[in-house]
Parts: C-alpha cells; structure tokens; sequence
C-alpha cells in the first residue's frame, strides 16, 4: 500500500486558539479515512492544511509526494476538494458549473456522465439556486470528481442533510471508493464515521486523541455492549452474572438488559440462557459506537 | 487560456441574467438618455463649442458605465463572491488567481462596451449623434478608463468586509462622481467652485478623455488625463492586487 498522505505534527493557530496541536497521520491508497470530532476540533483546519488552502504554523504534509503550497497548481490537478463553505454564482446552471470548472482543469470527466452519475440529470438546465440541499452537495460533489482525482475530500459532507439524502451521499462515497480513489473525509456524525470510513482519527481541541479502524477503536476500549431481552416470568435470579463477560444484569419485570463486554459476550449469554432453558424473545445487542468511544476518551458527549 | 475563456463567458452570461447589474449598466444610461434629451434635445449650443447636449452626453453617459461597473458591479459582485464562498470554490481548482482577476476584468469590460454601443444606438436612432473622433482612439479611452475605475472598485471589494459593505461604500464614491465627474450631467452647467471639487474625482479624468477622444482631439491635448488615469491603473491597481483576498 502506498502511502498518500503524510502529516507530521502539524500545528497551525489562530491568534491565541491552537485549532490544530501536532497532528500527525497517514493516509494510504484507496482507503475511506475519516477525521471526526465535535465542531471546532480542528478538522477542517487539518484538511484546509493537506489541500494546500491554508499555510500550516509548523509541520509537514505530503500529498501525492508533492508539498501541498509549492506545489499547488500540480497537486489541485490530482485532487478533488468538496469545501464545507463555498458556493457558485446563484445564477449558475447545473451543467455551466460542471463545463465552466471542468475546463480548468487538464484532465476532466464528461459533465454529462457526471450528473447521470450524481443523479442530477434533470437539473442540467437548472441554476444552482433552486436546487435542493441534497442536490446541491451531489453538485458539489461533481465538482469534486470533475478532473478524476485520485485523491478526493470531502469536508463536512452530509452537515444540514436529512437523513435520507445522508445515506445516498453515503452510497456515493462507497463508489468513489470503489472507483480506486483515495477519501479523506471529516464528519461530527460518528454514525457516518462508523459506516463509511476504514480508519477514523478521532480529533478534540486539535489533537488525535485515537486512529484506528472503527470496529478496533471501539474493541480496544473495551466500552460495554448491552444485551437486551424479554423472559416471560420473572426476570430476576438469572444464571447470568457469574458469566465471564458479564459486567452487570439489570432486570426490571420481564425486561432484561445484560452490560458487558468481549468477543464471546453475545454467545456466551445466549448458551446460558439455553443451558438454563430459559426461553426469551425479542432479542438485541447494542454494539458501543464511536460515540461511546469519544465518550469515553474525552469525558464528553459529543454534540452536533 | 481555455479556463479564462470559459470562465469570462460565463460570467457574460451571468451578468446578464443578473437584472439589477444588467439595468444599471444598459437601462440606467439609456433612460438618462431620454430624459435629458427630451429636456434638452440636440441642438447645436454654444456652451458646448457647437455640439448639441446629446452629442456632449455619449461620452459623458459612457462614463456614467464604466463608474457604475467599476465602483457599484465590481465591489458588490466580488465582495459577494467572497462572502458565499464562491471565490473559495475556484482557489479549489489549478486556475491561477491572476486568471480569475483577469476573467473578471475582461467580463466587466465587455459588459462596459455592450453598454455603451447600446447607449450609442440610441443616441444615434433617437438623436442622430456626430461621433466626430477615431473608434480606436475612444475604444482606447474607454479602456484606460475601466482599468482605472475597476482597479478602485476591486480595493473597495477586498476592503469591505461584506457584499453589503462594499455596495454602501461604492455608492458613497459613486454618487458624487456621478453629478461632479461630468458623468451624469455635462460640467460646464456646474458653477465654477463645484468644479474645483471635481478636479479630486478620477471619474472626471476619465469623462475628459472620452469627451476629447470622442470629438477627435489630439492624445497631447489630453496628457493630464492620461497621466491622471496611468497612476491610477499603477497605483491603485498595485494596491488592489496587494489587499485582494479570496475569503
């Protein structure tokens, strides 16, 4: 795997707010890698750095094996930037927007695959002002993929979406992907984190307080899940406490919530449910999420 | 070459569908036009050494375009476009920045000549305008003018923190050139001491050029104004490319 972006103890303020303290990370062809903290941890200032938009205090980044302010003109032919704040002129249309800034660029893909792709076909004559939050980013996106970037960012991508755009911004980052292209992507939403990105590197007030694959991050801190049941009967005096794994069991009627953590944690209840002959229904585990995971690192919630 | 292409007729297209920018650079001249003409008409006045006051008023509305363009569409639109995040969007891409400035400036330009060959159709269908000068000449007159007067509007656009901004303090300078500079109304109907204030108005450097080429006088005849609009261009264009920002 080669390696596609380097950072090393990047640092960059503004005025006396250390929005970026040392951060350092990797990020290797063809993964999804994903930097997620609450606001004003120091995302878009990182990526804003890697693009070659902002000149960093102190640090090194390397993009593509080229230096992302010397070498910008040659480096913004090979990426694709999606921006958390930018627009085009309201006036624009769909189709200009997709010509106009395709033809900056040496290498470009045909504007009409790339709405046919984006789903915007229908929008080709309509200016960008009228178009929906959901179709405006799909645009955005194009934007991003006008030149057949090899490297594409994507910053805050899903941010003031409904859920249901959400998850087709979703499916459209899992092409790119599939397409053989390298993501960099920052997010607030852990859920997106967890669904999208191979590596998260979890950011508060400006440093990496975790990097790891989501699952790994979450089994590495050893955060609880819960298994929740329904006995008929009486709940309580359950077999289930001495069970290796097994933190805590709350019961409350017929309702059963087991805390625990573990690889077996699951098979291991469930077998001695059976063991016991104890019939249950309606049974869920609730996996620890990222969300847990910031919790547990920072003492905080994170808010959107 | 192919981005500043696409992105200058782009932006002639934007323009245009932009109602308020397109009325003040067609519409505004052209009303001005009617007005002063059917109080006026053309007939031949010695305040003017012989010409009517519409041939005296083509070259003065002319400069009424190329102030309106310079200190009301450049500040407004570019401020705008840094506020919406519309500059940050092209600093994404390989364009040069002297690109984008260069797409900008060539736009307002075409945008100052369409307006003003239909300023001059009009005068010449409802007055029968003389243009008595050399075309080059007063196309070069209409061009040293624009660089002088947008390099000022691309300062105030950097300068004003916002569209709103930018749009007050461009009619702040431009109302004054508009009745002074001889712009909105021939000079020599100003008493003498109101024209001492014009002397400070880089506009009326700008409608003394275009008055002079457009009657065919001699380029030595009008150095002053030339110098006047060459600083401007060197020095205030200095200036603009030194604060410009892109968000």
């Amino acid at each position: 795997m080669s390696i596609v972006v380097e950072v090393e103890g990047l640092h960059k303020a503004y005025g006396p707010v250390r929005a970026v303290d040392g951060v350092s990370f990797t990020v290797e062809q063809g993964e999804v890698f994903g930097m997620v903290g609450p606001n004003g941890a120091g995302k878009t200032t990182t990526i804003e750095c890697v693009e070659g938009l902002r000149r960093a205090d102190a640090g090194r980044v390397q993009v593509l094996g080229l230096d992302p302010r010397s070498d910008r003109q040659a480096l913004a032919e090979r990426i694709g930037i999606q921006l958390q704040q930018a627009s085009l002129p309201a006036r624009l249309r769909v189709g200009e927007a997709l010509t106009l800034f395709g033809s900056l660029y040496q290498k470009t893909s045909s504007p009409r695959d790339l709405v046919e792709r984006l789903g915007l076909s229908d929008k080709w004559s309509a200016p960008v002002a009228k178009l929906s939050g959901g179709q405006r980013q799909r645009l955005f996106i194009a934007l991003a993929l006008v030149n057949q970037p090899e490297l594409v960012f994507l910053d805050e991508l899903t941010t003031g979406l409904d859920p249901q755009a959400r998850r087709s911004m979703w499916d459209l980052v899992r092409e790119v992907r599939q397409q053989g292209r390298t993501v960099l992507l920052t997010t607030h939403f852990m859920e997106e984190a967890e669904r999208l990105c191979d590596r998260v590197a979890i950011l508060d007030h400006g440093k990496i307080v975790a990097l790891d694959r989501p699952e790994a991050l979450v089994r590495s801190l050893g955060v609880e899940s819960r298994i929740v049941f329904t006995v008929a009967g009486d709940a309580r005096d359950l077999p289930l406490a001495s069970l290796a794994g097994v933190q805590r069991v709350e019961a409350s009627g017929e309702r059963v919530i087991v805390h625990g953590s573990g690889d077996q944690f699951v098979s291991r209840v469930v077998s001695a449910l059976e063991a016991n002959r104890i019939a249950f229904r309606d049974l869920r585990t609730e996996q620890p999420t990222l969300e847990d995971v910031f919790l547990s690192l920072t003492g905080r919630e994170m808010r959107e | 070459m192919r981005g500043f292409t696409n992105l200058t007729m782009a932006s002639f297209k934007l323009y245009l569908r932009e109602p308020i920018a397109a009325f003040f650079t067609m519409a505004f001249p052209a009303l001005m036009l009617i007005l002063f003409g059917s109080i006026y008409g053309n007939e031949p006045s010695p305040m003017f050494g012989g010409h009517g006051t519409m041939d005296v008023s083509m070259p003065n509305y002319t400069g009424l375009i190329l102030g309106t363009v310079g200190l009301l569409s450049i500040p407004i639109t570019t401020a705008g476009y840094r506020e919406l995040g519309v500059l940050r969007r092209f600093r994404a891409t390989p364009m040069r920045p002297l690109t984008y400035i260069a797409a900008d400036v060539c736009t307002n330009l075409l945008m100052t000549i369409v307006g003003m060959l239909l300023l001059l159709a009009m005068g010449w269908a409802l007055y029968r305008v003389q243009f008595e000068g050399r075309i080059v000449s007063y196309l070069a007159a209409v061009v040293l003018g624009c660089l002088a007067m947008f390099s000022l509007g691309y300062v105030i656009a950097s300068l004003a923190p916002g569209a709103r901004m930018a749009q007050v303090v461009g009619m702040v300078i431009f109302y004054p050139m508009l009745f002074l500079s001889g712009a909105g109304m021939p000079i020599e109907i100003l008493p003498e001491s109101v024209r001492k204030i014009s002397a400070f108005l880089p506009l009326t450097y700008a409608v003394n050029l275009l008055r002079g080429m457009w009657f065919g006088e001699a380029w030595s005849a009008h150095l002053k104004d030339v110098a006047v609009l060459a600083v401007m261009i060197v020095v205030v264009g200095g200036v603009a490319a030194r604060v410009f920002r892109w968000e």
